[in-house]
């Protein structure tokens, strides 16, 4: 902004001060309502860094997972069991400082007393990791061949597990990014749904009042009274069995989603009653327009702010929701993995305190959570520009 | 108040009807029973009266009759204290499940006393103090509390338990008296064990209710009736404590309806995790199962107790802000 010019307490001939008009308020009332909210959006540093940080996220695991994994997610390797992360060191053991960061390979062996594999580093080699390297081969976004990835060893034989492996010798990393893949989409198409719903019903719920009001706040009631776990899971019990794997994960979205809207619709509601007080709503019927078109030209986007942030608030839950049912084995199954999956091998208490490192999944999942909530607050501070 | 009791009473009866047969209905959905498991099973043992005892159990459920039937049969049931028998364990229902209700209704309970003893003060120091260092920090750790899911956050505290104490902290119980009948020893050893699933549980709706409580408390602070009692040179104690505070607990009260739901939900699951005796590791197995008459009767509790607590968050409600009682 150009704010500094424009402040300089102008001075006239007769040596008097003029009113100093604040620029700012000049500027506000020129600018839209859209650029009001770009503003203040924009004026929230948190959320910024939020939508970074998902907008990594999304790129890495939903769009190219097999370009920034190490390893194909389902290798297994007998030889690998529970390996811990490798530490990415730049400083050698003696001190010696590498421009390229490397790791020290594991030395495995098998300790017959406790039947646990014990891995010491192996000080003696050094293996460097190269960015934009040749590994496996993919398809990248699903059309071209090729077999560059975003980092990895020189070999593609050689292990390298930043963050440690499981039970089958599988890389934990290259699981948790093709595992975000469905985390993060789980909660996109559930809130669609959410979004659907809970506008259309909420909508017609405060549009028309009356009879169809109260049957629909009788089944939001209903559907806000059953407890959420317990319900999702009685549902995703009764998906059938021999459904494939995506079937199954949009049935997960739509369980979700189901009770999902409930809250949304009843916010929503609220919202167009009062909208449906307002002058000019009576104006557009006194002009001869359908109740069609009323909502559709003056309730829905009037609260279409409200419902983005509501929606982007919610689908943290969702994706707490598709862990929660993943972990429990209720949710997303194979060969489809979630970041709920992967948490899965930690239900045994005696494996994860031996192997902390298979409970990682879970940290993404937290990432990936506190990023939406941030960002959602952003978002509503943005849809009301002109509260305080 | 009575006419509005009993309004609530009426509504809440008619929810539980409802809710009864939409859970019977998709406790339902699975094609095939436990029965059918139970009679294979039988079978394959040689029992020769396999298929007598499916025919007692199909008449005594009437599980070839239509759907409806099954219900009012299940349903009726309720009133004499029957809900049916547990397949997988061979048992009545009631018999499996009175404990660990009675357990769960601990947990809960305690839980949202604790939600509410640490929201309440963090909630008015933040909204006094706002943007303070504090505020920052407890906002900090609000926002993390809401993003971890419980059962990560139950797996973190015994990974650290048995890695720094030793030990391992599941169960509401030691060994000793896991099985022992009730004493103040029991009691006390109940108590050791229930503020680590406590605290557990507690996390996302504290974080929850901080955020509403310093949301009304910043609201109401703006009001001019703070200024009014402020310019009458009122102590800021009394302004706060007599003035704001007990009109920002209003809309917290109406969330109860909400973190009672997050509680029940949440210990279910932390419940495996922590090897609680609770209502959560018999369900979920049970559903796995699909023995339908224990996971129905269970859903059913869960939603009653959910239900019964929005009662009482009503009831508080109306007792505390009259304008509720003359909607």
């Amino acid at each position: 902004m150009s704010n500094s010019e424009i402040r300089e307490p102008a001075v006239s001939p007769e040596g008097q001060k003029e009113v100093n008009i604040d620029p700012d308020i000049q500027q506000i009332k020129s600018l839209s309502r859209f650029q009001l909210m770009k503003r203040a959006f924009f004026k929230n540093k948190l959320a910024i860094a939020a939508g970074f940080v998902l907008i990594i996220l999304y790129i890495t695991m939903v769009f190219f997972p097999n370009l920034f994994s190490t390893h194909p997610p389902f290798q297994q390797d007998r030889n690998n069991m529970y390996a811990p992360p490798q530490r990415i060191r730049f400083f050698d053991v003696d001190g010696n400082f590498n421009l390229r960061p490397f790791v020290y390979p594991y030395d495995m062996e098998l300790d017959f007393e406790t039947f646990q594999y014990e891995y010491t580093p192996n000080y003696d080699e050094k293996k460097f990791i190269y960015f934009f390297n040749r590994g496996f081969s993919y398809k990248l976004g699903g059309f071209w061949d090729t077999d560059i990835h975003f980092m990895g060893l020189e070999s593609e034989e050689d292990m390298f597990f930043i963050f440690g492996s499981d039970r089958m010798g599988r890389d934990i990393f290259s699981r948790i990014v093709h595992a975000g893949r469905v985390s993060l989409t789980v909660g996109l198409v559930g809130v669609a749904l959410t979004i659907i719903l809970g506008s259309f019903f909420g909508t017609l719920s405060g549009y028309m009042g009356g009879i169809i009001d109260q049957i629909i706040q009788r089944i939001i009631e209903i559907l806000l009274s059953f407890p959420t776990i317990p319900l999702w899971a009685a549902l995703a019990a009764a998906l059938p069995q021999d459904w494939s794997s995506i079937r199954i994960f949009f049935g997960i979205s739509i369980i979700i989603a189901l009770r999902n809207w409930a809250g949304l619709g009843r916010q929503v509601r609220g919202k167009v009653m009062s909208f449906r007080e307002s002058e000019y709503t009576i104006a557009a019927r006194i002009g001869g327009a359908s109740h069609l078109y009323i909502i559709l030209h003056h309730m829905i986007p009037n609260a279409f702010s409200h419902i983005i942030v509501i929606g982007t608030l919610s689908i943290p839950a969702m994706i707490i929701a598709e862990t929660a049912l993943s972990f429990l084995g209720l949710g997303i199954q194979p060969p489809m993995v979630s970041w709920g999956t992967l948490l899965e091998a930690s239900q045994r208490v005696n494996v994860v305190i031996n192997y902390p490192w298979i409970m990682i999944p879970g940290l993404f999942v937290v990432i990936a959570v506190l990023a939406f909530n941030f960002l959602g607050d952003g978002f509503r501070d943005a849809a009301d520009p002109f509260s305080s | 108040m009575t006419a509005f009791l009993v309004r609530r009473s009426f509504y809440m009866i008619f929810t539980l009807i409802v809710v009864s047969i939409l859970g019977f209905i998709i406790i339902n959905l699975p094609p095939g029973t436990y029965l059918d498991v139970y009679i294979a099973e039988l079978q394959s043992m040689g029992t020769a009266t396999a298929m007598e005892q499916r025919q007692a159990i199909v008449q005594r459920f009437g599980l070839d009759q239509p759907l409806y039937y099954q219900y009012w049969n299940w349903i009726s049931g309720f009133i004499r204290g029957d809900f049916g028998i547990s397949f997988m364990y061979e048992r009545p229902v009631s018999d499996l499940i009175w404990s660990r209700l009675g357990y769960t209704v601990i947990l809960s309970t305690s839980t949202l006393i604790f939600t509410w003893l640490v929201a309440l003060p963090i909630g008015i120091y933040s909204a006094v103090n706002k943007y303070s260092i504090g505020d920052n920090i407890f906002t900090f750790f609000g926002f993390l509390g809401l993003s971890i899911p419980n059962f990560l956050l139950a797996l973190v505290f015994m990974v650290i338990s048995a890695r720094v104490l030793g030990h391992t902290v599941g169960g509401l119980f030691s060994m000793e008296y896991r099985d022992a009948v009730w004493s103040i020893g029991k009691f006390i050893d109940l108590l050791k064990h229930l503020w680590i699933p406590v605290i557990v549980v507690g996390t996302a709706g504290t974080a929850t209710l901080i955020r509403i409580m310093r949301g009304n408390l910043l609201d109401i602070l703006n009001q001019q009736y703070i200024q009014t009692a402020r310019a009458k040179g009122l102590k800021e104690n009394i302004v706060i404590y007599k003035h704001a505070v007990r009109n920002a607990i209003h809309p917290l009260i109406m969330q109860l309806g909400m973190t009672f739901p997050q509680i029940i939900s949440g210990g279910m699951i932390v419940a495996i995790v922590l090897s609680l005796p609770t209502v959560g590791p018999m369900y979920f197995e049970a559903l796995a199962q699909q023995d339908m008459y224990l996971a129905g009767t269970f859903l059913m509790m869960v939603s009653f107790l959910l239900i019964f607590g929005n009662l009482v968050a009503d009831f508080l409600l109306a007792l505390v802000d009259p304008r509720i009682r003359y909607e």
